[in-house]
């Protein structure tokens, strides 16, 4: 008798990034802090992860040694099986809004790592971006004339027009009004959905965490560790009154030693 | 008009013209009132002035000026800025030029003048040295601390994007200064119109400030002096009016403030 298949097909979601013992140590005036304590990450390709923790835990630490903007003082990160030595453009840093560039018009930004293609090429990335983060009418415009919320779906649309495998958020959201914020975060989870890329999301809102990712990484004080790792087992578009949703917020809640009430 | 208003076009011409007509009234008066013989009043000035139109001069003298200051300027900012844009990128070459910069640059370009003298005779070229030196520092000094304040944001940006060192200088670095040279050009440009009428003085024997030490030494013709005196200030101003012009290009509108 053939024993029932029960198992998942393994090869069904690849790992797409693996971090190993990361440590990492500051020196400043001759004063070392450990800011990253043993750090392992697994992300799976497609996955929408955040890194949650309070300001100051080192996340973004964390992202940046994720992304090969820092070496870690020791363990190692690999994407796709190779150690990650530096920025690469298939994987894209998008910081808060303030990282447009301010002398591009918005067509200008997006164009900016495109330097590669061919003017037609170039045309139809353009052209396809600014719809999908709702920018028509506003190619000839300079960051200086748009709103915090335009110019951070500007800096996504830049990241996105490359075509990338993997996005790094650094608190993308964090300088926008909360209604502005809410919005962003269904454009997020709409483009994410059409592109499926890989996230990692570096936030300290509970909530947003709870709303956006597959899974929370929520991280300890400093120096940070992993502290639990949080599925979020709700099919997006999430309820944000559902049941399910606020026991798993209020259990991150209660990880992060935070009661709910004020 | 109250500070708050928004001044009315009108307004925006007529307030200044007014405060200059003020002006010009009590130096005629006070002219008139002291019975000086030397001092013009603005009458003198202007048929003067006249005389200097009629006689053709004050034309050549005119482009005599600008045509040294460009030549200066335009060989300063050409070897300025890609020296400052090198000395704030490699900080460690800033480092060892940096205080000769520092220490050149207070250094009157007036002082220069004796040594311009030897090294270039009396001419044209030691006055084009002159708005050269004059012009070089302050170009330099303001590309180099631009590039400084690159907020490091965006060069990690041109990193991720695949960018090689060059075309980061060029595409993120040289952008991003931009804001800071046109103010360093600015400021060269003021002090560049400053020293051609005082290297004028001395090494050539053409150009508005030879008009103004000319007049004088050739029979104290003092209408003479304060026409061209008021020559320079309205090209000064014409000059600062024209480069204030660039900072509302839209690609460096960022970097300054506007009210609108």
């Amino acid at each position: 008798m053939a024993q029932p298949v029960l198992q998942m097909p393994q090869t069904a979601v690849s790992t797409k990034l693996r971090a190993r013992g990361i440590n990492m140590t500051f020196k400043r005036d001759g004063v070392s802090t450990n800011v990253l304590n043993n750090v392992d990450l697994e992300v799976r390709d497609g996955e929408f992860v955040c890194l949650l923790g309070p300001s100051g835990c080192g996340k973004s630490t964390l992202l940046n040694i994720l992304a090969g903007f820092l070496s870690p003082s020791s363990g190692e990160v690999k994407i796709d099986g190779f150690a990650v030595t530096g920025p690469y453009p298939r994987r894209i840093f998008v910081f808060q809004e303030r990282g447009v560039f301010p002398w591009l018009s918005v067509e200008g930004n997006i164009e900016f790592g495109l330097f590669k293609l061919s003017k037609e090429e170039r045309r139809s990335r353009i052209a396809h971006y600014v719809k999908l983060v709702g920018l028509q009418g506003f190619e000839k415009a300079y960051p200086g004339e748009l709103s915090g919320g335009m110019k951070q779906r500007l800096e996504v649309a830049r990241a996105l027009a490359v075509k990338p495998d993997m996005l790094y958020l650094d608190e993308p959201f964090g300088a926008l009004d909360s209604i502005t914020r809410l919005i962003m975060r269904g454009e997020l989870l709409r483009i994410w959905e059409a592109e499926r890329k890989t996230i990692i999301f570096v936030t300290h809102d509970i909530e947003e965490s709870v709303q956006l990712a597959d899974r929370v990484v929520v991280m300890s004080a400093r120096p940070a560790r992993i502290q639990k790792i949080v599925d979020i087992d709700i099919p997006h578009p999430r309820d944000i009154s559902d049941p399910r949703y606020l026991k798993l917020r209020d259990g991150i809640f209660e990880e992060i030693g935070l009661a709910h009430k004020i | 008009m109250s500070a708050l208003a928004q001044p009315r076009k009108w307004e925006k011409l007529f307030w200044p013209l007014l405060t200059a007509s003020v002006l010009l009234v009590v130096w005629h008066a006070s002219v008139n009132y002291s019975g000086s013989k030397v001092f013009p009043s603005p009458t003198d000035v202007q048929r003067g002035m006249a005389e200097l139109v009629r006689k053709g001069v004050l034309l050549n003298y005119i482009m005599d000026s600008l045509g040294r200051v460009a030549a200066g300027y335009l060989i300063a900012l050409a070897l300025a800025i890609p020296i400052g844009l090198l000395l704030g990128w490699y900080p460690s070459a800033a480092q060892v030029v940096n205080p000769v910069i520092q220490m050149m640059r207070p250094i009157s370009p007036i002082a220069w003048i004796p040594v311009s003298i030897i090294w270039f005779g009396v001419g044209n070229t030691a006055a084009v040295f002159l708005i050269f030196l004059a012009s070089f520092f302050p170009i330099v000094v303001a590309t180099m601390n631009g590039v400084r304040n690159v907020p490091s944001m965006f060069r990690r940006a041109g990193r991720n994007f695949g960018l090689s060192p060059v075309a980061l200088l060029a595409r993120v670095v040289f952008p991003a200064t931009l804001p800071s040279i046109l103010v360093g050009l600015r400021i060269a440009l003021g002090i560049a119109w400053l020293v051609v009428v005082a290297a004028e003085m001395i090494a050539v024997n053409s150009g508005l400030g030879y008009l103004v030490i000319d007049s004088r030494n050739s029979g104290k013709r003092y209408d003479l002096v304060v026409a061209a005196m008021i020559l320079i200030g309205v090209i000064g101003l014409a000059l600062d009016i024209g480069i204030r012009r660039l900072e509302r290009l839209k690609s460096v509108r960022w970097g300054f403030r506007h009210e609108s």
